[in-house]
């Protein structure tokens, strides 16, 4: 672009496009959109739309299904009964520890890998472990039974609590792998300073650290609550899929492959992803509360 | 915390591992003082400094606060106000949350909090910044929020490592103005840690040279700039000028040198005798070009690069046995130029050469120790 004629205003919006982030390098974003497209959001507007196409009645006739029968209604307070302190706990169990496990000591990669490890159990791994361990016959109960701690079985699986604990065991190593990169962004030259200012280990956790993570932990509380609000295999394994835990992916599991009515199948996809979003939302809008700028560490 | 009338440091080391970062540090510090720890990168200066604030345990050695001991205690309850290289503000916090932070810890009453903190803010002239997050302070800035963070609470000591190092050379100049004055007004006492000579001569009521974690020299700013303990000391207070030598007379304070061929008279530091190796240390500045009747120490020599310095030059020059030399002055010379070099003895210093020096970087016969 030398000079005059039509290459300087040409060179002009470019610059000025470049400032607001347009530039050649989107190019580099095609895989990307490419991928989301394809995988995602044509799923999502066909899902979508063949939810406004019921069988029977009008458009949103079979959304007004789902919301007039309690039994199917009543699976979004189910899920969330699950998800919702699941994902708590794991995000308030995952803090401590990857605390505790912030600075490098003897044998951090042991403890790491023996925490990450039941990532790669699988879902349905960790139900079969579950009912070794906690059904009626389990360990866990013949221990109870033989201290005389209790006179029958305490009931662990085939319920609530199987679901739970089976998604605090796949749901924890996300949780910590997350919160222990979030914490050692947190340059430790911060707490340092603070107790040098008089700070205790208390303080030092509550005023520096926890405020710094928290944009961290309302993420990952985000993510392991959409992992534990589409869970499946463990409602059906090791909950009680015809009751306690029957779950919305199973309202829409059925609906889909037992009733063969694919557009109700498509309306409580459409449902179960809308809680979601407003769950997310809710989280994400306190999570911009807190600082979320740099935090001067290794990132 | 109560203030001391004097804090000891008796043989304060730090290992790392198999290796010493800090040995046997013997140090007594009078309330009110400037202290400067000085040395080169990795000498064990920031090591010193977390030992003091009870941010690295020591290895061995005790720390006194008067009769009190304190090396046990963790920082918070050492109430010693810190300074980091890199500043370490809160990011969360904003600038007056940032200096109050101290106070706070203390539970003092919000009205004296607020008063305080406000003092502190006018004292390194931030009124105009008060409620931004550090993110969007400027360097120098960043710098006096940290200064003003340390030492808000009035610790009884104040420990700086490195604070000017991340600035440019003006506002170097003007925050070291600053902290003076601040020393002065406030009367606090301080360490300071820093690898600039300049910055610690400037600063300081006195200095403590270290090397490889041992104390090397402890004097006053006068005493190491005139008369550094050993070349070590020489050579990090700015003597470039480090020619071996063998020592051909003694004669009471006073010690002919042979080095390249010269015959250099100087002062003796230390113990010297008749045909050791010796080191011989000149300041750049000491050495006079064509000093009027300048008979010792004279040389003649080739001018072989110039570097032009405002009022001064820096020019290093050769002498036909191949001595090099490094010089700075006001006269015009040229490369190429043959000039008549001079020193007065009373500024030429005699090193005995440490013999336990194999590992050691030597000054080299020519001189060219740079
Ligand atoms: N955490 C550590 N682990 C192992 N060695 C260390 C550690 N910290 C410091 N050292 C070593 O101790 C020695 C002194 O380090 P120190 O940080 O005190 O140097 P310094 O004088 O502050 O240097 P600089 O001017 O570069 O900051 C160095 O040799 C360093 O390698
Ligand atoms: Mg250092």
């Amino acid at each position: 672009m030398s000079g005059a004629g039509p290459g300087r205003p040409l060179a002009h919006w470019r610059h000025r496009l470049a400032e607001r982030g347009v530039d050649r390098q989107l190019w580099l974003l095609v895989p990307a959109l490419v991928f989301v497209i394809a995988l995602f959001l044509y799923p999502f507007f066909y899902g979508l739309t063949l939810s406004f196409q019921p069988t029977r009645g009008g458009p949103f006739s079979d959304y007004a299904r789902f919301f007039s029968d309690s039994y199917e209604r009543g699976t979004i307070w189910i899920t969330l009964r699950i998800a919702l302190p699941a994902a708590l706990l794991n995000v308030l169990a995952a803090v401590p520890i990857a605390y505790r496990m912030r600075g490098r000591f003897r044998g951090k990669r042991l403890v790491t890998t023996l925490l990450v490890v039941p990532i790669t159990l699988g879902t349905v791994l960790t139900a079969q472990g579950l009912l070794n361990f906690l059904g009626p016959t389990g360990w866990f109960n013949r221990i109870l039974l033989a201290s005389n701690l209790v006179d029958e079985p305490v009931r662990l699986t085939h319920n609530y609590w199987g679901v739970f604990f089976s998604l605090v065991i796949t749901g924890f190593p996300f949780a910590f792998l997350l919160v222990l990169s979030y914490l050692s962004g947190i340059d430790p030259t911060l707490e340092r300073a603070a107790a040098t200012l008089g700070a205790d280990w208390r303080r030092r956790f509550t005023r520096i650290t926890l405020p710094l993570l928290m944009p961290g932990l309302a993420t990952t509380f985000c993510l392991t609550f959409v992992l534990a609000f589409s869970v499946f295999p463990s409602a059906v394994l090791v909950g009680n899929p015809a009751g306690e835990t029957r779950v919305i992916s199973l309202a829409a599991y059925q609906a889909a492959y037992e009733q063969y009515d694919y557009p109700y199948a498509s309306a409580i996809a459409m449902i179960m992803g809308f809680v979601e979003l407003v769950i997310i939302a809710v989280v994400l809008a306190a999570r911009s509360r807190f600082y979320t700028g740099s935090t001067g560490g290794k990132g | 915390m109560s203030a001391f009338s004097q804090l000891r440091l008796d043989g304060v080391s730090r290992r790392f591992g198999g290796q010493a970062a800090l040995t046997e540090l013997d140090l007594t510090i009078e309330a009110g003082e400037f202290i400067a720890l000085l040395g080169p990168s990795g000498c064990g200066k920031s090591t010193a400094l977390n030992c003091l604030a009870g941010l690295l345990p020591l290895t061995a050695g005790s720390i006194w606060q008067d009769e009190r001991r304190i090396d046990t205690l963790p920082p918070e309850r050492r109430g010693f106000g810190m300074v980091f290289q890199s500043y370490a503000l809160f990011p969360h916090l904003t600038v007056r949350a940032n200096i109050a932070f101290g106070l706070r810890m203390r539970r003092l009453p919000k009205e004296e909090t607020r008063r305080r903190t406000e003092e502190a803010v006018r004292l390194v002239r931030l009124e105009d910044h008060v409620d931004k997050l550090p993110g969007q302070l400027s360097g120098g800035q960043q710098q006096r929020v940290a200064i003003a963070r340390a030492v808000v609470f009035e610790p009884s000591l104040v420990l700086m490592d490195e604070p000017l190092s991340n600035l440019d050379a003006k506002l170097r100049l003007e925050m070291r103005t600053e902290i003076r004055r601040l020393h002065q007004s406030l009367g606090l006492t301080t360490v300071y840690v820093t690898h600039d000579q300049e910055e610690a001569l400037s600063l300081a009521d006195r200095l403590v040279v270290l090397r490889e974690g041992r104390v090397q020299q402890i004097g006053s700013p006068r005493e190491l700039h005139t008369r550094p303990a050993n070349w070590h000391v020489a050579d990090f207070m700015g003597y470039r000028n480090l020619w071996r030598g063998q020592v051909e007379q003694v004669d009471g304070a006073r010690a002919t040198v042979e080095s390249s061929g010269h015959r250099l008279l100087g002062e003796v530091v230390g113990s010297l005798q008749t045909r050791a190796d010796a080191v011989v240390a000149v300041r750049p500045e000491d050495i006079r070009v064509d000093g009027p009747g300048e008979t010792r120490n004279a040389m003649s020599a080739t001018v072989e690069v110039v570097e032009y310095q405002g009022r001064e030059l820096a020019a290093e020059a050769r002498t036909d046995t191949g001595l090099v030399l490094h010089l700075r002055t006001e006269q015009r010379i040229a490369a190429g130029d043959q000039v008549k070099l001079a020193v007065d003895p009373q500024r030429l210093l005699v090193y005995p050469a440490d013999a336990s020096a194999a590992t050691d970087r030597q000054p080299d016969a020519s001189g060219a120790a740079r």
